[in-house]
């Protein structure tokens, strides 16, 4: 490969490109993303095209090295700065063009815990995957969720926990979801270091997200989940 | 060097450390959320039953209650301003305890990560990291700590800089890492990158190895993965009672004090010096650890099957390390111009 010649984006065919893109997002080279992102739409690319075959579709391979121990957590952090760089300059396109979303989350990291580098991540991971994300950041109450999924109504809740001694609040949350009579209006997914699969079904939620990928894949099979429901 | 830790180590085949902080201080009462750096000045008695506990467990070495009293994490109770003093109350209280105990106790100033990433990912300087960890290392040396503990670190870099610190500070320092990611830490280091990393540091620590991570089983793969590259300094060991389980409202380690004695011994056999517990690991456990450390001839490095018979399964099937470590799949990487 080191005879490999300089890559000029612009004069690479739209496939090419599309999986030059690929490579540089997993590199994490934000510029070249960005500059990749422009030429597509200079092509006269939809914008939600660019979105989801050149980010997210790069994205998902990001995600999935580091679900199998391949790439850690620096590497998805450079890889999300690109593609935040890139979806800075769709965003707004999106907007205009009214172009379908994957969904929407409200996540946060539980009262009484600040740990924030994993909640973080799956939110950089859901935006890559094309969801809009709301990010209540740490230390959220009870009230402080019911208040942003009264306001964003998204279709999916998650909640971050770090500490042994925090998971329980989740618990506190959904309870009190099941009293309002709210609870079967979202999906609760979990995460954080400390959790695993029997906590999570332990506390009534949907689902318990090992790391950031499984917590996109679990997001987009409760959306799949969801539409199928209403088609049906 | 001489010191009350490397005089042990000298006299000593194997030395035990104590068990989980956060666990005890939560059972006394501490709620979710406060910082428990605040009881060194506020509740002094509770600080020093923790102390006393793994004293009384038989623990030669104990660390202190200043795990997250670096500037960055007391920021967020808005005690920033008292990182000296709250390290240095950690550290006179457990001076005290240990100087009672009638036998050599190492005082340990714990140290744990700032809890911010570092450049260019993250927006945490080295130089603030430096600064930051040395501050506390003063409070703790101030306070009569004989060793800068540093531990659950995940990135190379901000251990680099907890070694520069204790350098700066004068004081001795161990050092230990979270191997909690497919048996790595969570920015991807493995077990024979630490290995490495010690040797290549403004100070080379008294002792090196893991803390914490996913059960007791995935330590002592880290354990046998500093071991094979064939370091010549003691090694460290400090896993969890086994993973949490919730109960009724609450959490608690499923790891029985009879499993944490087959870890202990089997720590020893891995190649470690100083084995502890971390998370869950209570004073019964510690007992049972001591009795069996005391009770169990060494036995021959176990095998993964063996330690996965014992503990428990592995989380993953790689840690990174050997033949079978994952790598990237060979790709099309773009020439810089």
């Amino acid at each position: 490969m080191s005879d490999e010649e300089d890559i000029i984006l612009s004069e690479l065919p739209d496939d090419e490109l599309v999986q030059q893109m690929h490579d540089d997002l997993y590199d994490g080279m934000k510029e070249e993303v960005e500059e990749g992102v422009t030429i597509l739409l200079d092509r006269k690319w939809e914008p939600y095209k660019v979105l989801t075959e050149a980010l997210v579709a790069g994205m998902k391979v990001v995600g999935e090295d580091f679900r199998d121990g391949i790439l850690f957590v620096p590497e998805v952090l450079l890889a999300a700065g690109a593609m935040k760089g890139g979806m800075a300059i769709l965003k707004p396109l999106l907007a205009e063009s009214g172009a379908p979303q994957q969904g929407k989350m409200v996540i946060g990291t539980v009262k009484g815990d600040i740990h924030d580098i994993g909640k973080n991540l799956v939110s950089m991971m859901m935006e890559g995957a094309g969801f809009e994300v709301v990010d209540l950041g740490i230390n959220n109450s009870v009230e402080a969720y019911l208040e942003a999924l009264e306001r964003e109504k998204p279709q999916i809740l998650g909640m971050s926990a770090l500490l042994t001694t925090t998971m329980p609040y989740m618990k506190v949350v959904i309870d009190t979801m099941i009293e309002k009579g709210i609870r079967d209006d979202y999906t609760v997914l979990v995460g954080g270091a400390p959790l695993n699969e029997e906590f999570g079904k332990a506390i009534g939620a949907d689902g318990y997200c090992r790391d950031a990928a499984v917590a996109v894949d679990m997001a987009k099979e409760f959306m799949d989940r969801k539409h199928n429901q209403m088609a049906g | 060097m001489t010191n009350p830790l490397s005089r042990l180590l000298e006299t000593r085949d194997w030395l035990m450390a104590d068990g989980a902080t956060g666990t005890t201080l939560f059972n006394m009462g501490l709620q979710s959320g406060d910082a428990p750096e605040l009881w060194n000045v506020d509740e002094v008695a509770k600080i020093t039953a923790l102390y006393q506990g793994a004293v009384d467990a038989g623990s030669d070495i104990f660390l202190t209650n200043s795990f997250g009293g670096n500037a960055s994490r007391l920021k967020l109770h808005n005690a920033q301003g008292r990182v000296h003093e709250l390290n240095k109350a950690a550290a006179e209280i457990g001076r005290n305890v240990a100087d009672k105990s009638g036998r050599t106790v190492i005082v340990a100033g714990s140290v744990g990560p700032t809890g911010d990433i570092m450049e260019p990912m993250g927006t945490l300087t080295y130089a603030s990291a430096v600064e930051m960890f040395h501050e506390q290392a003063d409070g703790l040396k101030a306070g009569g700590a004989d060793v800068f503990w540093v531990e659950t670190i995940s990135a190379a870099e901000e251990f680099k800089a907890a070694a520069e610190a204790a350098k700066l500070a004068d004081m001795p320092f161990c050092g230990t890492m979270s191997f909690d990611t497919a048996g790595r830490t969570m920015m991807g280091i493995t077990s024979a990158t630490m290995a490495k990393l010690v040797t290549e540091l403004h100070l080379t620590p008294l002792a090196f190895g893991a803390n914490c991570g996913v059960g007791a089983a995935d330590l002592l793969r880290t354990i046998l993965g500093f071991a094979a590259e064939g370091s010549e300094l003691p090694i460290i060991s400090k896993g969890n009672a086994g993973i949490p389980k919730y109960h009724d409202g609450h959490i608690h380690y499923d790891g029985t004090p009879e499993l944490m004695a087959k870890y202990a011994v089997l720590a020893r056999d891995c190649g470690a010096t100083i084995i502890g517990g971390c998370c869950g690991t209570t004073t019964d456990h510690l007992r049972a650890m001591k009795e069996a450390l005391e009770n169990t001839p060494r036995g021959p490095r176990p095998s993964l099957e063996l330690i996965a018979d014992t503990l428990g399964g592995f989380s993953s099937v790689s840690d990174g390390t050997g033949d079978d470590a994952n790598a990237p799949q060979p790709r099309r990487n773009r020439r810089r111009g």
